[in-house]
């Protein structure tokens, strides 16, 4: 039976915890009344993306009090929401937590922190050292914030893993106004979005928020791709929308039994491989 | 029609293929409009300032304005010198019936000529120039009080040749256009129904009679938004675009103006003695807790 789920493709206020939780809260609402069972917001929904040294001004841990009206609107619906992390050692984290049932289940640690061009996310954060699932109602999931997504290997091992849901939180900004196609960015995002989900027959759940900030525009255009490679929704470019689709764990059956490259997969190839550049030892246990 | 994704790889730096600065007019348009209409929100403003100079650069940024604030929440500044034309003016009162926005008429002569007459050293023509641009920015920030932007006009080409007056009109609280070449622009205008006559006419600062931008720069905009292009978007070494057949000189000319007035486009250095200061390691976004 396929589950309905949301993305809140928002424009959170950035530094401002407070009036987020708000925003939050009204998506929430309406994700809720629509029958969703999850809604997704995008990265940093919490807190605003370039933060620069508010980062610190804004983080929490994970149990933080401040994130407790998220857990308490969690009872009757899953939501996965982004926020900065810090630990018990002090460091700052970009994170995504899945709350469920009025309880926090799950945080994503974003690992691959883009420090170039326009983003300078290793300046102010710390990596997250993991890729791992958790699973809800909606299936085994695994969560790419932004530029994990664009790291072949994170949907890989996700799928390695046995997700069925690649769930991708975004603060994506956009550029590339040649003439003769979509924005340049927006390209990229679909083509990557359909060959993961294709060639690894599952779902990529990509969302992106909107708004600006410091003058750099968010595109939206937050989408759900089934592992079929069709779009099951999609959302307009640069304006608020709450987007819903629905996840139908009997078509990721289906094209895994018509496609099995999972299946057929030789991860022990691939350790060996990456076992042997690096040095590491590896024994093949038939 | 490719897309730009599939033609991204096969774009040449070719002297005389100027294809690459082609952009998609439509997306520019909703950009800058949502550009304009979010920062002035954050900033808890409501109005916008240009300075409607007749020339193409402010046309495109109030007309952009008004589409994205509506006409009563845009005043354009058509601010003459003695030498300014009439066909400016012609082209600025144009504008403002075409757009709806309201223009104001503020002669800087008086000003500008009593400043200089009190002067007694000899005094050059840019620093008359530069004393007008000055003069104009002050009064559209003086119109901007106390609910208002002021909007900045300045081109990418210009802003990286540096041809411009610092805190004059390179001066501005958000600038809509400074990302966009000045053939790029034009393109945008002509498909925001500027007139043709205020697109292909030549540009000037009209700083001094006869001044044309091209004149005296020496070199043509489509030349230097092709280099710029190549050079700064596409990340190419001047070496290699001489390799491709560009212009030696000229590129080297180019590369030259923008390495020099890059002081233009910063901010003022702040000389650190303190364990956090202001620019160096105090960085907070400009959109600080802005809606």
């Amino acid at each position: 039976m396929s589950i309905r789920i949301a993305i809140a493709q928002c424009a959170p206020a950035l530094g401002a915890v407070k009036r987020n939780l708000d925003m939050h809260q009204k998506w929430i609402a309406r994700a809720r009344a629509a029958g969703a069972r999850l809604v997704i917001f995008p990265e940093l929904s919490l807190t605003g993306y370039y933060l620069k040294d508010l980062a610190a001004d804004v983080a929490c841990a994970a149990d933080d009090p401040q994130l407790a009206p998220i857990a308490e609107a969690s009872r009757d619906i899953d939501i996965s929401a982004g926020f900065v992390e810090r630990s018990a050692d002090a460091k700052l984290h970009i994170a995504q937590g899945h709350w469920s049932g009025g309880k926090l289940v799950h945080v994503h640690r974003k690992v691959y922190l883009p420090t170039y061009g326009i983003f300078d996310d290793g300046r102010y954060f710390g990596p997250g050292d993991r890729f791992e699932t958790y699973t809800w109602a909606g299936g085994t999931t695994g969560v790419a914030i932004c530029e994990d997504l664009w790291h072949v290997s994170t949907p890989y091992l996700y799928a390695a893993a046995g997700a069925t849901i690649v769930l991708a939180p975004s603060a994506s900004p956009g550029r590339g106004v040649a003439e003769g196609g979509d924005l340049g960015t927006a390209e990229s995002c679909r083509l990557m979005d359909r060959f993961y989900a294709s060639y690894l027959t599952l779902y990529v759940v990509y969302v992106n928020r909107v708004g600006h900030e410091d003058g750099i525009a968010f595109w939206g255009g937050s989408e759900i791709v089934a592992p079929d490679g069709t779009v099951a929704a999609r959302a307009p470019e640069f304006d608020e929308d709450l987007l819903l689709g629905e996840i139908d764990p009997e078509l990721v059956a289906r094209e895994r039994a018509r496609n099995p490259l999972l299946r057929d997969e030789r991860e022990d190839i691939v350790l060996r491989n990456i076992a042997g550049r690096l040095g590491l030892p590896f024994d093949r246990r038939d | 029609m490719t897309s730009a994704l599939a033609r991204t790889g096969v774009i040449r730096p070719d002297p005389k293929d100027p294809s690459p600065l082609r952009i998609d007019e439509v997306l520019v348009r909703k950009m800058l409009v949502l550009f304009i209409r979010d920062e002035i929100a954050k900033a808890r403003l409501r109005r916008a300032v240009v300075g409607v100079s007749g020339g193409v650069d402010s046309a495109v940024t109030v007309a952009l304005a008004t589409e994205a604030l509506g006409p009563d929440n845009v005043i354009g500044l058509f601010t003459p010198y003695r030498i300014s034309s009439g066909e400016s003016r012609n082209h600025a009162q144009q504008l403002s019936r075409q757009f709806g926005f309201t223009l104001e008429e503020v002669p800087i002569t008086e000003q500008v000529d009593a400043y200089f007459h009190a002067r007694t050293e000899k005094v050059d023509k840019i620093r008359i120039g530069n004393k007008m641009a000055r003069e104009r920015k002050s009064i559209e920030y003086d119109r901007s009080w106390p609910d208002g932007i002021v909007l900045g006009t300045s081109n990418k080409t210009e802003l990286l040749l540096g041809y411009g007056t610092q805190f004059g009109d390179m001066a501005s609280g958000i600038n809509p256009v400074g990302d966009l070449y000045k053939t790029q622009l034009r393109e945008v205008a002509l498909h925001l129904g500027i007139p043709e006559a205020i697109v292909r006419k030549p540009p000037t600062a009209e700083l001094w009679e006869g001044q044309t931008d091209e004149d005296e720069l020496g070199f043509t905009y489509a030349d230097a938004d092709l280099i710029l292009y190549h050079m700064v978007d596409r990340r190419l070494r001047p070496a290699e675009l001489i390799e491709h057949g560009f212009d030696a000189q000229l590129v080297a000319r180019i590369r030259e103006l923008v390495r020099r007035n890059h002081y233009k486009r910063v901010m003022p250095l702040i000389a650190k003695v303190s364990l956090r200061t202001i620019g160096h390691d105090f960085l907070y976004p400009r959109d600080w807790e802005a809606d």
